[in-house]
């Protein structure tokens, strides 16, 4: 293997487990390519398949502008010399605290973090990938209710050498988890001598844009109990529940457990890539229950430490409670809107979808519209959409869904103005697919 | 190990160190091996807790050889849902005197006024001699974290705080190209599209191990050496790290028959070695590696077929007469296959922004640009940071000047710091950089060995309460060499360390 390239490279380097030979990440070639522009590109393609939350940027650049400070050095030389030298690995103390208040606030108070409990990390990514090298082995499994987010495939497996095993949810119950799918897929683990450590759960969902209640919550980590595996929580999403109240945290279960045993193998991972609109920041968080697994966490952040410029930035940002409380709600309000509006618009093409109550997208179903409900019927139908009607959109194959025709949609990546022009181009393909069928 | 010194001191001369390194060599190799074979658990382990698939270890054939150990070890806590081994092994306390150290410093920082007793630090390598010129270009410059959006008279956040390529701004890449040609004195030339941005030179160096390195596998590393890698390359790649000692009488500098042998040595147990890993400027001693070596190691590294990483971080930190030459020089001299070659650097050392974590993979490997570029998702550098060095890197002015001040300063506090220790007869190797000097305390240790070393560094660290760094903790195989920071110093600092040093010198 190695010699082809002459000087032998690794196994990670050489193999596909990056995962972008996926359509997933062949629509966004598409539209790197060809990408649309109200002016300078208006045939172009529209990108709807990157979960980024843009409709709330005016709050931020207001704040800014009102508080220059924060993108100051701090003053006189200590104050500097504690920006540029610190390399802590805890974490700046400030930031530490703010974030703790900031996931408070996302869940409506509901919850209390402890500062001391937060460890941060370059991005969720790196959170999760770090979860999985310290719950589990190369060869070990991660059990994920499916459909889940594609990237999990590369940022779980790739270098940690540590399976996905996925639990299938249907569309009978909306896709909710059920013990059922997960103890098959534990089964599953079993006969084949692979040794569970733990689920990961996305909460509210991607790509299924709905919040896990609070009783099939209570299920799952009862399970995750009883089998003795720990209980990951991706929560990027909370804050983009439509509704505050919708939301149910793992850590309201776990404070009303009074924090008992049962919650030694919880842990939550965070981000303000979604809910504040700040990817590029590179700030992710990991909160555990698990006195091992936050040190361990900790010193394994010595890969992946989030710049104390930014911290120091965001610390003073996140600490303002009447910003980041006003943030929460208009964000929500807005991004309840344009859920009912593209939902709105979905419907008069003819297209149904999930009924959700949360993120950065929505999850319609097509499966009228295959061939043949199959993987390769549903491609087929994608990449129609993709070079046709030109739209990326994601479909339900890369996120592992078990049934044919659903595809994940992405709404606050753009403007309004986009959105009602990519709204029209899905109507007069669906009616020109109507039209089409009439005749055969 | 300490055993191979005395014997080798005993038979020098060309003929005799034939058998002066052959026969300490193969003890030392059979020592090895038994001590391997026989190497008592930890004390603080718990015992081995029968694991649920310790019965099915046959079965599990993807788990590579050298973490299968691990299955049976102890787990730790009786709490459920355990920590898997890699972790378990992360999270036991630390043993290393580095560390040890260091974690007393924080505890009990010195502070000339609040805290006269306390420890002083001169375990880290971090600058703070011209930390006054960042921050004075700093404060002039303060809106450059954000992009100006130069027609709306506003900021420009869209731009910086969207998903960004994960290693890196093309800006930056640029950016830092200039920056590591003026930092060389514009004796190469750096390619930007050869550039992958880390945050920070810990992840560049893990990122780089990925690629280059299956579990396993093994570097080759002349020590002593940074004791940080051994957690940087070693934690989670599972790639071993072969301590390839050099020599007080070659002045610590690097020995290719040295290499050649430890290289047969790993082939004989097994071991498949990927690479040869340098610093340059080295670390900890300060030496840097003359051409001849660097030829030495790219012949050597060709006729292996294995890669040779160089980890440049301290190049703009000299201060000796000798002038640094980057491997990138050397390559363009002359004909040697470059796919094998890769460069370690960053901004912690030479610009003491270590806060910022900014670091680098310079690679003249596609494959291995195309796979760290992707790896990059893991450990990205922040956009508003990013932005913020663009334009401090850009400014040609101000980094030439600050690269002459600070080179200046590091000569004057190396003078003085290495003439005081050279007043209580404490000498140290010449180095020509870095932030330290490589002092020979051996005549205060009481017995010649790593046992004797240690109580030193104890009685340095809890009477003098001075932190350095002890030889063994960097794989050092002659007792009593300490490395000693002095960039967190003022010149009164100086003198306060000199005095505790008597507290222990004096006795002896």
């Amino acid at each position: 293997m190695g010699v082809e390239f002459g000087v032998p490279l690794s196994e990670i380097a050489t193999s596909n487990a990056h995962g972008e030979d996926s359509p997933y990440f062949a629509g966004w070639k598409a539209y790197d390519e060809d990408p649309y522009d109200a002016v300078s590109n208006p045939s172009g393609v529209i990108q709807m398949g990157l979960a980024e939350n843009q409709v709330s940027f005016d709050l931020l650049e207001n704040y800014l502008k009102q508080h220059p400070e924060t993108s100051s050095q701090g003053s006189g030389i200590s104050g500097f010399r504690e920006n540029a030298l610190f390399q802590d690995y805890h974490g700046l103390k400030t930031f530490r605290e703010a974030m703790a208040g900031f996931m408070e606030q996302v869940r409506g108070g509901r919850a209390k973090f402890d500062p001391e409990r937060v460890v941060l990390t370059a991005g969720a990514t790196a959170a999760n990938e770090l979860l999985t090298f310290i719950v589990a082995d190369p060869g070990d499994a991660l059990l994920i209710p499916t459909p889940y987010y594609p990237g999990f495939d590369r940022d779980l497996r790739w270098r940690t050498g540590v399976r996905i095993i996925p639990a299938h949810c249907h569309s009978s119950n909306g896709f909710q988890i059920t013990i059922k799918a997960l103890e098959d897929a534990h089964a599953k683990a079993v006969a084949a001598n692979i040794r569970v450590r733990g689920i990961l759960l996305t909460n509210p969902s991607n790509p299924l844009g709905t919040a896990i209640t609070r009783t099939v919550l209570e299920h799952i980590l009862d399970f995750a109990v009883q089998k003795d595996i720990h209980l990951i929580s991706d929560e990027i999403y909370s804050g983009s529940v439509f509704t505050s109240a919708e939301f149910v945290s793992v850590a309201e279960i776990v404070e009303a457990r009074g924090y008992e045993l049962d919650c030694d193998g919880v842990h939550i991972v965070y981000s303000l890539s979604k809910d504040l609109g700040l990817p590029g920041f590179r700030v992710g968080t990991i909160y555990s229950y698990n006195d091992r697994v936050v040190t361990t966490a900790r010193r394994m952040s010595s890969f992946t430490l989030v710049s104390s410029q930014t911290q120091r930035m965001l610390a003073s940002m996140l600490s303002d409670r009447e910003f980041t409380g006003n943030y929460i709600k208009t964000n929500r309000d807005r991004l309840r809107k344009r859920y009912e509006y593209i939902v709105e618009g979905l419907k008069n093409a003819g297209i149904d979808c999930l009924q959700g109550n949360a993120g950065l997208f929505c999850w319609m179903n097509l499966g009228p519209l295959l061939e043949e409900a199959t993987r390769e019927g549903e491609l087929s139908l994608w990449k129609l959409i993709l070079l046709e009607v030109k739209l990326n959109i994601s479909p339900g194959s890369s996120c592992h869904c078990s049934e044919a025709g659903w595809f994940r949609v992405c709404f606050a990546n753009m403007s309004e103005q986009t959105l009602d022009i990519a709204l029209r181009r899905i109507k007069a393909f669906m009616e020109k697919s109507k039209a089409r069928k009439r005749q055969a | 190990m300490r055993i191979i010194v005395p014997l080798q001191g005993v038979v020098q001369g060309r003929g005799g160190l034939v058998f002066g390194s052959l026969i300490p060599c193969a003890l030392f190799y059979f020592l090895q091996l038994y001590l391997k074979r026989n190497r008592p658990s930890s004390p603080s382990s718990s015992p081995p807790s029968p694991s649920p698939s310790s019965s099915n270890l046959s079965e599990l054939s993807t788990i590579p050889r050298s973490l299968s150990r691990g299955l049976i070890s102890p787990r730790g806590s009786s709490g459920r849902a355990q920590l898997s081994s890699r972790g378990a092994a992360i999270a036991r306390p630390d043993d290393s005197p580095y560390y040890i150290g260091n974690k007393r410093c924080v505890d009990d920082p010195y502070h000339p006024s609040s805290n006269p007793d306390g420890i002083m630090q001169l375990g880290l390598a971090e600058n703070q001699l011209s930390l006054d010129l960042v921050r004075d270009w700093l404060e002039s410059n303060l809106k450059e974290s954000f992009p100006g959006d130069k027609e709306n008279g506003g900021l420009n956040i869209r731009g910086l705080a969207t998903y960004q390529p994960y290693d890196g701004l093309m800006d930056l890449k640029m950016a830092m190209a200039g920056f590591m040609g003026q930092v060389l004195q514009g004796s190469v030339s750096f390619n930007p599209s050869q550039i992958i941005l880390t945050a920070g030179a810990t992840p560049a160096i893990e990122t780089l191990s990925f690629c280059l390195a299956d579990p396993g596998n093994a570097f080759l590393v002349p020590s002593p050496y940074y004791p940080g890698w051994d957690r940087d390359i070693k934690w989670r790649t599972g790639v071993e790290l072969i301590p390839v000692p050099c020599r007080s009488t070659d002045n610590f500098n690097i020995s290719i028959a040295a290499l050649d042998r430890a290289y047969n040595q790993a082939k004989k147990r097994g071991l498949k070695v990927r690479a040869v890993l340098v610093s340059n400027p080295t670390n900890p001693v300060g030496n840097i590696l003359s051409q001849e070596t660097m030829y030495g190691l790219l012949d050597f590294a060709t006729e292996k077929n294995i890669h040779l990483i160089s980890d440049e971080i301290f190049a703009g930190s000299t201060h000796g007469s000798d002038k640094f030459v980057s491997i990138a020089e050397v390559l363009d001299a002359e004909g040697f296959d470059r796919s094998r070659v890769h460069i370690i650097y960053g901004l912690s050392k030479d610009l003491s922004l270590p806060g910022f974590r900014v670091g680098v993979i310079y690679s003249f490997n596609e494959h291995v640009l195309a796979a760290a570029a992707k790896l990059g998702r893991f450990s990205s550098i922040s956009a508003p940071t990013q932005c913020l060095l663009v334009s401090m890197l850009s400014d040609t002015k101000f980094i030439s000047k600050y690269l002459e001040i600070n080179r200046e300063r590091l000569r004057k506090m190396y003078a003085l710091f290495v003439g005081e220790l050279k007043q209580l007869g404490i000498e140290c190797t010449t180095s020509s950089g870095g932030f330290y000097c490589w002092a020979d305390m051996s005549k205060f240790i009481r017995s010649y060995s790593e046992k004797g070393e240690l109580k030193l560094w104890d009685e340095l660290l809890n009477v003098a309460r001075i932190n350095v760094t002890p030889g063994s903790a960097c794989h050092c195989i002659e007792p009593g060499w300490f490395r000693c920071c002095f960039t967190t110093l003022t010149e009164k600092d100086i003198s306060v360390v000199m005095e505790r040093i008597t507290r222990i010198t004096e006795g002896h």
